[in-house]
C-alpha cells in the first residue's frame, strides 16, 4: 500500500499556503466537528487541516511506521495499520467520515475497502488519481509504455499502485455497491476544479484527480 | 557483604520507613479493599513527587512502576546510589518536565520500598508480615494509587504512564477510572499476562522457594535471607528483558577477564559474569516474598476477563486518549499484544495513537535511550495538553 508520503514527494499543486488542493477540497467536503477516520493518512497533513480548518476529532490508519510515529509525535491520534485488513476491526457507524486520500488506487481490494468505509462511517470521502486523464491515455497510445506523470511517478516494476481506475470506473464501482454519490469534483492538473457542469467523459479525460463525496443510499 | 541478619533487617528497615520519600498512612477507617476478598488496614503508599500541582490541579502525571522498579523514577536511589530508572525520560527539558507537570510515583502495594507489603510489619503482631501478607492484584494496586489521589486532593489525572508491569496498571487505570484519566501512556504492555510469561514468573518463585534459606517464607522473622533464589529469579527474568540480539552484540562469546575456558563452572563467559552480577546487586535491595506477590499479581492481570471476557467492553465509552507503544524486539510483551489492546481500544471507539518502535534492545527498550519513543511520548502528551487546556491551542 502507497503512503501519503509517496504521494508527497510527487509533484502536486499547492495553494499559495502551501497546503495541496486535493487535501484542501476533501476537507471542504467534511463537516465541522465530525468525527473522521483516514485511511493511509501518511504522516498526517491531512488530519491536521481537519484539525485546523473544521475542528474534526480525527484518527488515522497509516502502513508506513515512519509516517505513524510522526502522526503521533505531532499529537495524531493515528495507529499503524493496513486497510485491507484492519477496517474490519472497526465497529458499524463509528465515525461520520471515513477518507482515503490517494490511496484507493494501493489497496488490494478497493470494493472490499470502500465498503467497509461505508459500513464504518456514514460517508466516504475518496480522492484517486484518474487513469483517464488524457495524459495518460497518449503515453499509452503513441508511446506505447505505462503511463508515468507528476503524480504517478513509478515505473511499472516499482509502483505500489496495483488497482489504477478511472473516474468512470469509479462510478461503475459505486453503482455497483449501490452507493450515493453526494458529490464528485476533478481537478485538473493545476488544481482547478473542473465546471460542474461539465459531463462525465470531459471529465474523465481532463480531471487528472477525481474527490467523491459518497454516503449509504439507505 | 552484610550477613543474612543484617541484610534481612535492612530490607524491613526501607519496607516501613523509605529514604527520600512522603508517606501517605490510611488509617482504620479507609481499608484498602483487595480483590482476594480481604480489606488491608491500616496501610501506608511510600511515593515521590517531582514539579508544582497547578491551582485547578489538572496537570498531575502519574508515573506507575515495573516489577522491580519503585518511587524513586527521576532521583538518586538511596539503596544503589544509582540516578532514577526513567531519568531518560522525565526531567528538566525531556518529554515529562516537572516545570509543566506534577509527576506522582508511588511505590506499589505488595512492593518493599515502603508501601505496605510483605516485608512491612504487620501492625497487629509488630513483626514482618512474609507471607501473612494477603495476595494483591494489578488492580488491588491501581485503587490504593486512586486513594493516595484522593489524598492528594486531585480528582483527575492529566496522564498515567508505565512500562511493563507499569504499562498493566496504567490500562488497569484506563479501565477502572475512565473519568479519572485524561491521557493513558501504556508502553510494552499486554491487558493480560501470557502463559509463556505466568511459566517464567513460575520458575522465578520456584528459585525463590527452593532456596533453604527461604524458609516457608518466614526468614524475615529467623535471621535468613533467601538472596541466592532471589538472584537467580532475577538472572532469569533478566534474560527475559533482553533479545538475542543485544546479549550478542554486548557480549557474544568474549570470555571474561580470561583468555581460555577454565573447564570449570566459574563464569567463563562476560554474559555469565553480567547475570551473577545482576542476580548479586537486586538482592540487596528487593525482598524475596515481595518478588512473589509481584510477579503472582502480573499473572493474575486479565482485563479481558474482568469485563466478562470482551476487551472492548473494558474500555466502553471510554473518554480517555491513549498512546499505544511497543519495540520491535520485545518478545515478553511483544508487539502483537500491543496490537490486541489497540483493536480492543478501536473497538470501543477509543482515541488511540500506537506505535511500534524498531530496537534489538528487547523488552528492556523501554527504560533506555530511545529517541524515537521520547519523541513520540513528547508529542502525544503536547496534543493532550493543548486539548486539555493546559497549554495554548495553536
Amino acid at each position: 500500500m502507497a503512503t501519503m508520503t509517496d504521494f508527497n514527494a510527487a509533484k502536486i499543486a499547492r495553494t499559495a499556503g502551501g497546503t495541496r488542493v486535493d487535501l484542501v477540497l476533501v476537507s471542504q467536503m467534511v463537516a465541522r466537528g465530525a468525527k473522521v477516520l483516514d485511511v493511509g493518512c501518511g504522516d498526517g497533513e491531512l488530519l491536521h487541516l481537519l484539525g485546523e480548518s473544521r475542528d474534526v476529532d480525527g484518527r488515522g490508519i497509516e502502513l508506513s511506521r515512519e509516517g505513524v510515529n510522526e502522526c503521533v509525535a505531532k499529537g495524531l491520534a493515528v495507529i499503524q495499520g493496513d486497510a485491507d485488513t484492519d477496517l474490519g476491526d472497526y465497529p458499524d457507524d463509528a465515525f461520520d467520515y471515513v477518507i482515503l486520500s490517494q490511496t484507493l488506487q494501493a489497496t488490494r481490494h478497493p470494493r472490499v475497502v470502500l465498503e467497509h468505509m461505508l459500513r464504518i462511517g456514514r460517508h466516504a470521502v475518496v480522492s484517486f488519481p484518474n487513469f483517464g486523464h488524457w495524459t495518460v491515455r497518449l503515453q499509452l497510445l503513441f508511446a506505447g509504455h505505462m503511463p508515468q506523470t507528476d503524480i504517478l511517478p513509478y515505473s511499472w516494476y516499482d509502483t505500489p499502485n496495483i488497482h489504477h481506475c478511472t473516474i468512470k470506473d469509479f462510478v461503475q464501482l459505486c453503482n455497483a455497491i449501490d452507493v450515493k454519490i453526494e458529490k464528485a469534483v476533478a481537478l485538473n492538473a493545476w488544481g482547478s476544479p473542473l465546471r460542474l457542469s461539465a459531463p462525465w467523459w470531459f471529465w474523465n479525460l481532463f480531471g487528472e484527480q477525481g474527490v467523491f463525496l459518497l454516503s449509504r443510499k439507505n | 557483604m552484610v550477613d543474612n541478619q543484617t541484610a534481612s533487617d535492612l530490607i524491613v528497615r526501607d519496607a516501613d520507613h523509605p529514604r527520600d520519600a512522603l508517606i501517605a498512612t490510611f488509617g482504620a477507617d479507609k481499608p484498602l479493599k483487595l480483590d482476594a476478598g480481604v480489606s488491608l488496614s491500616p496501610f501506608q503508599i511510600a511515593y515521590t513527587t517531582y514539579g508544582t500541582l497547578n491551582a485547578d490541579k489538572s496537570n498531575a502525571i502519574m508515573v506507575c512502576h515495573a516489577l522491580t522498579g519503585d518511587q524513586y523514577v527521576a532521583q538518586v536511589h538511596p539503596v544503589t546510589k544509582k540516578n532514577g530508572w526513567w531519568e531518560t525520560l522525565i526531567g528538566p527539558g525531556k518529554p515529562i518536565d516537572p516545570a509543566r507537570y506534577f509527576v506522582i510515583c508511588p511505590n506499589v502495594i505488595g512492593g518493599c520500598m515502603g508501601s505496605s507489603g510483605p516485608a512491612s510489619t504487620n501492625p497487629k503482631t509488630g513483626k514482618p508480615w512474609g507471607l501473612e501478607f494477603p495476595v494483591v492484584t494489578i488492580r488491588d494496586m491501581v485503587r490504593a494509587q486512586a486513594m493516595l489521589l484522593d489524598h492528594l486532593g486531585i480528582d483527575t489525572l492529566f496522564a498515567v504512564v508505565g512500562g511493563s508491569m507499569g504499562g498493566m496498571q496504567v490500562l488497569q487505570w484506563a479501565a477502572s477510572y475512565p473519568e479519572r484519566v485524561f491521557a493513558a501512556v501504556p508502553i510494552a504492555c499486554a491487558t493480560r499476562h501470557s502463559a509463556q510469561n505466568i511459566a517464567f514468573h513460575e520458575v522465578g518463585r520456584q528459585a525463590i522457594m527452593a532456596d533453604p534459606e527461604w524458609r516457608g517464607g518466614r526468614y524475615h522473622l529467623e535471621g535468613a535471607n533467601p538472596r541466592r533464589g532471589l538472584a537467580v529469579a532475577r538472572m532469569g527474568a533478566h534474560i527475559t528483558y533482553l533479545s538475542d540480539a543485544a546479549l550478542h552484540r554486548k557480549f557474544g562469546r568474549k570470555f571474561q577477564d580470561r583468555e581460555n575456558p577454565t573447564f570449570s563452572f566459574d563464569a567463563d563467559f562476560e554474559v555469565e559474569s553480567y547475570l551473577r552480577h545482576q542476580g548479586i546487586t537486586f538482592v540487596e535491595r528487593f525482598d524475596a516474598n515481595s518478588y512473589l506477590y509481584l510477579t503472582r499479581a502480573m499473572d493474575y492481570f486479565d482485563l479481558a476477563a474482568d469485563a466478562g471476557g470482551a476487551l472492548a467492553n473494558a474500555f466502553k465509552g471510554t473518554p480517555t486518549r491513549f498512546c499505544v507503544i511497543s519495540f520491535t524486539s520485545d518478545w515478553l510483551f511483544p508487539t502483537s499484544e500491543s496490537r490486541a489492546t489497540v483493536h480492543a481500544l478501536n473497538a470501543a471507539s477509543a482515541r488511540v495513537s500506537f506505535a511500534e518502535i524498531v530496537t534489538d534492545k528487547g523488552h528492556d527498550a523501554f527504560l533506555l535511550d530511545e529517541p524515537e519513543m521520547f519523541g513520540i511520548v513528547r508529542g502525544f502528551l503536547e496534543g493532550a495538553s493543548r486539548a486539555r487546556g493546559l497549554t495554548a491551542k495553536k
